[in-house]
């Protein structure tokens, strides 16, 4: 008899990500550039738009059971938002969602956003090709963690 | 981009579905957002689970919501958010994208007209891509939608775009169709006269600030009286309601008209006949996946041989009966895992 | 109008050029083949390996070029040009508190910059308070915190205002802006007559580009308009806009859509000027432009060049403005940030060099150039200073400040010029068939060219058709570079402390009738669709901030929030 379990050809899931601009920054250019590269990879974006809040961004990666969240942030302000939003994540049980932060970033902030979490920084200039990596084997880890941890 | 179906297969065995749905009835936005992406593929469930959502699901009013691309439907959607708030429901979104058929990914750009509605813990917003694979969406969907009802929201919208048997499959389902469309889009009526927006219970000509609309105000309020357009449930006839979004006009209006229609349906024991025809819905697209799926199987058993025959024209008919046989055979003898 | 050419010369010309390239090119291509298999401007010019006159046989000096100081000012607006007077050297500045600006603007002062330019924070460019919510974290980053009119008179605190030309970067809040400015220059002494710079005041880029916008499309546009009426009839040294490409291009455009939606721009707010029933001569004069000087060196000189002649043609053709100065396009110009990279970051010296060497040589009025840390921050004392020393460079020693428009009659700057000017008319025509600028934003048009060209871009330097030292040629894997980099440092908790606390004290010492009044007025004002200035005016004077008046005016004319466009 037939089982929907036994299904070969099954929906496969594709990566889902966040890109999201924290603050009041409207540099968005970079932001729609990455999002668009990661559709053509092959991933599912949801872009919030501008001058989101931690909370909005935090909620829009839990609804969307997101696998990696990206931010960028042009205004100088990614300590203070970046580290809200790692404090949010946290509130609503998504610490285990990777979080990758673009920007105008002085290297010695780069540091610091590493200390609070932050799995990966891109600086102007980064390549769209090495972004897409990255995001990728992030949303592959954090998928394998989900498959071994429950 | 995208994990295995094996990995996602094993993944629902390592789930703790009854604390999950605990944890998810309670309010936890995370335990809500998994269990969404677990009942994607409804039959990755243990049947059990699935049948106790379902038993708590039925009392949602589900509203779709369509009508021409840049008529404003996001927005209007995010304006409606507001005003059922203000009303005191508990309102979910589904919003669908479309998947670049090249690369399967997608931009699902409905979530930024809705983003303020974030930090309100009485409102859940999910983005779904259309995927491409067939009747995946329509599952994926309707099965969201039992799971957001079975979590006590009392208005669940889907958003969709675009003709298609997903939207349709989709639109069928739901207890109150919404078309939106904007003056000036050359033939008002023809315009409309595509896929689900045909059978709207409700039409919200948004926009009506812009030149022409009160032309079309007319077209369609015709089309409407004439039944050239629109949905008839029961005694209650398609309405036409004008509406600038963007300025807030007309919202509070289009509200009160998706309330009366429900109200219309509970009544007359109609609501309850859409839960039903859901359903329906979800297990015909589920067997249909099951065949579907038992002849890809059967398709890449025989490919060589078949792909011989087909090529030389030795019976191309009689050839696609032996290819559904093999799957009936398939399916019959495959022991579920 | 005549041919500078002799016909037939150019026709011997056109054939040997032809001659040259089958065979005599070619030969050498053989043996040592080009770099590349095409040139192309950044705007996808395809360039050509030499100019001739029989690019631009029928080039007629009277119709392209003129004399400087005459119609179509291709040349220069000017007839004296740098000769008589330099480029204003105005650098962008400001950060923290207005304390810390008004030091900054002091140091720039005193090291030779001869007009102001304010760089606002976040808060202030979108019109919120110090204390509000959204503000937490942002005071004072990108620009200096000014949201009241004791802000604003801390910053000009010993400064004679009267001296001095003060261009300040703001648009929604242009207003409230524009009158905490105006009191303090009253305060000062100065009368309206010599108040002196420049508000941007420029919505529809807001939309396509810088996003600092408030209020949706119509009401943006509105407001900008009133600022400009009222400042003509009130404030005659003003510029009450600043039309700006420089935001357009750094969002992705390419030079062509860069001058071309910035003159579509220009050719809407004056058509809705006139819609006021203004004579287009009252107002013209007193606008101005603002672009951006990108790296390809002479694609820039071709744009600033084609700006002037075509803009002269649309104010006198098409608007029938009679006054000449309605005819001059006037800009500032600024350095492009989008070419600085955070890699090897001593290069962008070197780029900005070149950069405001594009701009002088395309006859700009006045100039912004970038700090090398711009890529990191708001710029250093030490990156301000090299900044403007470049442009000291280029004004004092170099010479090309001696004689006006000197690359006039080169063959291939002048085929640039009008091959730009081409391009650039049909962008124009398509932006005018869609009922011009404010429609085609609503449609979402110059946005999706704009991510279209900014997506292309990037692809093209992920894949190596583009280069750019330090990221994808000549790249270096350590970043103690970027280490070493001194960048600004300031304590910006504790202004953002110092700012809320100005803030309460302005709130509390106000006589709070009059405060009340005037928001009323103001309200009231803009619900009857009235000129919102004077009114805007007498609430920076009974002491209402920033953040009070934008929320008046968001009460009567909503919030806007954009489409998903990519």
């Amino acid at each position: 008899m037939a089982s929907m379990s036994s299904l070969q050809y099954t929906e496969e899931r594709p990566f889902k990500v966040i890109v999201a601009k924290l603050g009041l920054d409207g540099h968005d250019r970079g932001a729609k550039v990455i999002a668009r590269a990661l559709k053509d990879a092959g991933f599912e974006v949801v872009y919030t738009g501008i001058r989101q809040t931690p909370e909005q961004v935090a909620r829009a990666a839990i609804e969307e059971d997101a696998d990696v969240i990206g931010v960028s942030i042009l205004s100088g302000a990614h300590i203070h938002h970046v580290r809200l939003l790692m404090e949010k994540l946290s509130e609503m049980g998504g610490s285990d969602i990777p979080v990758v932060v673009g920007g105008t970033i002085p290297i010695v902030d780069v540091d610091e956003l590493k200390r609070l979490g932050v799995r990966d920084v891109f600086l102007p200039g980064e390549s769209l090709g090495r972004i897409v990596d990255v995001v990728r084997k992030l949303a592959e880890e954090k998928r394998r963690a989900e498959l071994s941890g429950g | 981009m995208r994990s295995s179906a094996e990995a996602e297969l094993s993944l629902s065995e390592k789930v703790d579905f009854k604390q999950l749905l605990e944890s998810a009835a309670k309010g936890n936005l995370r335990s809500i957002g998994r269990l969404l992406t677990l009942v994607e593929n409804p039959y990755r469930l243990p049947p059990e689970v699935f049948d106790g959502i379902a038993r708590m699901a039925g009392k949602a009013h589900i509203i779709g919501v369509t009508g021409i691309p840049g008529a404003g439907k996001s927005t209007l959607i995010s304006k409606l958010i507001t005003e059922f708030r203000r009303r005191g429901n508990r309102v979910a979104v589904v919003a669908i994208d479309p998947s670049s058929p090249l690369s399967g990914g997608a931009l699902l750009g409905d979530r930024l007209r809705m983003q303020e509605k974030a930090e309100d813990p009485g409102v859940f917003i999910r983005s779904v891509s259309t995927r491409g694979l067939r009747g995946g969406l329509s599952l994926a969907a309707l099965s969201m939608v039992e799971v957001l009802d079975a979590l006590g929201y009392d208005k669940v919208i889907i958003e969709t775009v675009g003709v298609g048997q997903a939207e349709t499959d989709i639109m069928n389902a739901v207890h109150t169709v919404v078309v939106v469309t904007m003056p000036g889009v050359g033939d008002d009526i023809q315009a409309l006269k595509a896929g689900v927006m045909e059978i709207g219970n409700i039409y919200v000509l948004n926009k009506s600030d812009l030149p022409g609309a009160q032309e079309a105000f007319e077209y369609i309020s015709f089309a409407l009286s004439k039944g050239e357009l629109g949905q008839r449930t029961g005694d209650w006839s398609p309405r036409l309601i004008r509406a600038s979004a963007v300025m807030g006009s007309g919202v509070e209006d289009v509200a009160n008209v998706i309330d009366e229609h429900i109200s219309y349906l509970r009544s007359n024991g109609l609501a309850y006949e859409k839960v039903a025809a859901r359903r329906l819905t979800l297990v015909r697209l589920m067997a249909e996946r099951m065949i579907a799926d038992s002849v890809e199987r059967a398709l890449q058993v025989k490919i060589n041989d078949l792909k011989e025959r087909v090529a030389r024209a030795e019976g191309i008919l009689e050839i696609s009966a032996e290819l559904a046989d093999a799957a009936c055979k398939l399916m019959s003898s495959t022991k579920p895992k | 109008m005549g041919t500078i050419f002799n016909e037939d010369e150019v026709k011997k010309i056109g054939e040997k050029a032809e001659r040259w390239k089958v065979v005599t090119l070619k030969q050498w291509v053989e043996r040592l083949p080009e770099r590349q298999e095409s040139f192309t401007t950044l705007s996808d010019i395809p360039i050509k390996e030499v100019y001739t006159p029989a690019d631009i046989p029928n080039f007629s000096y009277e119709e392209k070029l003129g004399m400087p100081g005459e119609y179509p000012f291709t040349r220069g607006i000017h007839a004296t040009m740098y000769r008589a007077r330099l480029w204003t050297m105005r650098m962008f500045s400001g950060y923290g508190g207005p304390e810390e600006t008004n030091k900054r603007l002091k140091f720039l002062i005193e090291h030779g910059e001869t007009g102001l330019s304010l760089a606002f924070d976040y808060p202030t460019l979108v019109g919120v308070d110090p204390d509000d919510p959204m503000a937490e974290g942002e005071v004072g980053i990108v620009g200096v915190s000014v949201p009241s009119v004791v802000d604003m008179d801390v910053v000009f605190n010993g400064i004679d205002m009267s001296k001095v030309t003060t261009n300040m970067t703001i648009n929604p809040p242009a207003p409230a802006l524009l009158a905490f400015y105006v009191a303090v220059a009253e305060k000062q002494g100065v009368p309206y007559t010599q108040i002196g710079g420049t508000t941007q005041n420029d919505p529809l880029k807001e939309f396509m580009a810088q996003k600092s916008y408030v209020f949706p499309p119509e009401p943006a546009v509105k407001v900008a308009m009133d600022l400009i009426e009222w400042s003509v009839k009130n404030l005659p040294k003003w510029n009450p806009i600043s039309i700006s490409g420089y935001h357009i291009r750094e969002a992705g455009a390419t030079a062509v859509q860069e001058l071309a939606f910035t003159l579509a721009d220009g050719i809407e707010y004056v058509r809705q000027l006139k819609n006021r029933g203004l004579d287009v001569d009252s107002f013209a004069p007193r606008l101005s432009f603002f672009f951006d000087a990108h790296i390809n060196f002479f694609e820039e000189i071709a744009k600033f060049r084609a700006a002037r002649r075509m803009w002269a043609k649309i104010m006198r053709d098409w608007f029938g403005a009679k006054n000449p100065r309605s005819w001059w396009l006037r800009f500032h110009t600024q350095t492009a940030g989008v070419s600085l990279t955070a890699q090897q970051p001593w290069n962008n010296i070197v780029r900005t060099a070149i950069e405001a060497l594009a701009a002088v040589l395309g006859g700009t009025q006045s100039l912004h150039t970038n700090s090398f840390d711009e890529p990191f921050r708001v710029p250093s004392e030490f990156a301000a200073k090299i900044a403007l020393r470049t442009q000291q460079i280029i004004a004092y020693e170099t010479g090309v400040a001696d004689t006006i428009d000197p690359l006039a009659g080169s063959y291939y700057v002048e085929w640039l010029t009008d091959e730009v000017e081409e391009r650039a008319w049909k962008y124009i025509d398509k932006i005018e068939g869609m009922g011009g600028m404010l429609e085609a934003v609503k449609k979402g048009f110059p946005q999706r060219e704009i991510a279209d060209a900014a997506y292309k871009f990037q692809k093209d330097v992920d894949e190596g058709r583009r280069f750019i030292v330090g990221v994808n040629i000549f790249a270096e894997n350590e970043v103690e570079d970027i280490r070493k980099v001194p960048l600004l440092e300031f304590d910006q908790q504790e202004t953002e402390r110092r700012q809320k606390q100005r803030i309460a004290q302005v709130r509390s010492m106000r006589d709070q009738q009059r405060w009340a009044r005037s928001l009323d007025e103001l309200r009231r004002a803009a619900e009857k669709g009235e000129n919102i200035m004077p009114y805007v005016l007498n609430a920076a004077k009974a002491y209402a901030t920033l953040g009070e008046i934008m929320n008046t005016l968001k009460e009567v004319y909503g919030v806007y929030v954009e489409p998903p466009i990519y």
